[in-house]
């Protein structure tokens, strides 16, 4: 049994940590085939987001819906619908490129292994250091390993935390050209970051986050002037 | 696929073991040199403190055990898969499990070469009981590495992690670790006390299945929350 979803709506979350309020009331909707950022100042509320989105936290009021499900209706089954990539890459340098794409797609409960390990190779452009351990990689080949890794049980819904970090411009532009191409084939792309030369690429919408409250939600060029107002604000 | 799950994460952490050496190389080294020294402290011309044996090993396991949980959450939080591994689409209770058996085969590994060594160097007769003590070893250890796998996966993010896990993990753990050495010093007499060590080997089974039930209960909220 699976679900799938084509909207995610984020309605009146608050998450606290302690006494310290991260997310306060943010509401917020976005459907398949978008690529949204979630840009802000540090401690802004970002990663908080999308770990309450990816149901790794739960939140302390509001909800997030997944079309018609809930976190907590759906279950493990809506896991299978979502994807993250985060700061810190999520593989084992110990085993090969080819044993993590091969663990992740067994643990992803991916039905056809060996053709969706094959592709996830293919497109990180690593077939020819597949039996390589991971711990000689650059970071650039970590981060397209890592990249095919969140994406190899076709998620629905794929999260970046800060996905730009630490890349050349070659290996950026690539990975600007992959969302890009994810959302073109209905996959819905939330990313949080700093980067807003890269983000510029990419994004069809953002929401700017400022001490946890959502203070605007922009399309097209008012983003980049709405993320600086927010970092100003903030210093 | 609770099962498949656990596996999967069981023979991750096994490979992973395979080729860094990592945690059992230090368990091992450490074991090895708390035995030597006690060796040398209560040995003195042939004659050995009673019960020393037993309690030696079973300090030599609690302490190396503690610095296996260490280790094996380490390496998910140096390279943030936990957070991988929480977004599985399954139970979230069974990468407790897988992470529970990958602990305790380490362990256990490390007591193929620590049993020996106390039995000799303590000149300890629980050997002549293998089966029974083999019981109590595997028992024993799974209440610890139950207990253990579950604190080190909440202290994966705390910043004083090293130090939180022995302070809360040895207190709740002393009941097994007391059934553990009276009923290995049961099969360290010179007539084996086969009743006693039976005694103390139910009482084990009964600890580690409440053990490790709270502990599958508790570790999704515990990790979410």
């Amino acid at each position: 049994m699976t679900i799938d979803f084509d909207r995610l709506e984020i309605d009146g979350v608050t998450r606290y940590y302690g006494r310290r309020r991260a997310l306060h009331n943010v509401t917020f909707s976005c459907g398949a085939g978008e690529v949204v950022a979630v840009l802000g100042p540090n401690g802004a509320g970002k990663s908080t987001l999308l770990a309450v989105i990816s149901t790794l936290i739960a939140p302390n009021g509001g909800e997030v819906r997944y079309g018609s499900h809930t976190a907590r209706s759906a279950g493990a089954l809506l896991r299978h619908r979502l994807g993250w990539l985060g700061h810190e890459l999520q593989v084992y340098p110990e085993l090969t490129a080819r044993e993590n794409l091969q663990f992740f797609a067994r643990l992803m409960g991916v039905s056809d292994e060996n053709a969706a390990v094959a592709a996830a190779l293919a497109s990180s452009r690593l077939e020819s250091r597949a039996e390589e351990p991971v711990s000689g990689f650059s970071r650039g080949m970590r981060q397209r390993l890592a990249l095919e890794r969140a994406l190899i049980h076709r998620p629905r819904l794929i999260l970046l935390d800060e996905p730009f970090t630490g890349l050349d411009g070659p290996s950026s532009d690539a990975l600007a050209l992959r969302l890009r191409a994810l959302a073109q084939a209905g996959t819905l792309v939330l990313l949080a970051t700093h980067d807003v030369d890269l983000a510029d690429q990419v994004l069809d919408r953002a929401m700017v986050l400022q001490s946890g409250r959502l203070t605007d939600v922009v399309a097209g060029a008012g983003w980049r002037q709405a993320y600086r107002a927010a970092t100003r604000r903030e210093h | 696929m609770f099962a498949r799950t656990a596996w999967l994460i069981f023979r991750k952490d096994l490979t992973v073991e395979v080729r860094s050496r990592e945690t059992i190389a230090t368990t091992l080294f450490f074991a090895v040199s708390a035995v030597l020294v006690f060796a040398f402290a209560l040995v003195k011309e042939g004659r050995v403190v009673a019960d020393a044996a037993a309690g030696i090993l079973w300090i030599a396991i609690a302490f190396s055990g503690t610095l296996a949980l260490g280790r094996t959450f380490e390496r998910e939080r140096y390279t943030d898969t936990l957070r991988a591994l929480m977004l599985a689409p399954s139970d979230r209770p069974a990468i407790y499990a897988g992470k529970l058996a990958a602990v305790l085969a380490m362990i256990l590994a490390a007591e193929v070469v620590l049993v020996p060594l106390v039995a000799f160097l303590f000149d300890a007769a629980f050997l002549k009981r293998p089966a029974m003590l083999a019981g109590l070893l595997v028992l024993g250890t799974l209440g610890f590495a139950s207990v253990g796998t579950l604190f080190a996966a909440m202290l994966v993010r705390a910043r004083s992690r090293d130090v939180l896990l022995p302070v809360l993990l040895y207190p709740i753990t002393i009941p097994v670790m007391i059934a553990g050495v009276r009923g290995t010093a049961a099969l360290a007499q010179p007539v084996p006390d086969q009743p006693m060590a039976l005694f103390w080997l139910m009482l084990l089974a009964a600890f580690d299945a409440v053990f490790v039930t709270l502990s599958l209960w508790t570790f999704e909220p515990l990790m979410v929350d």
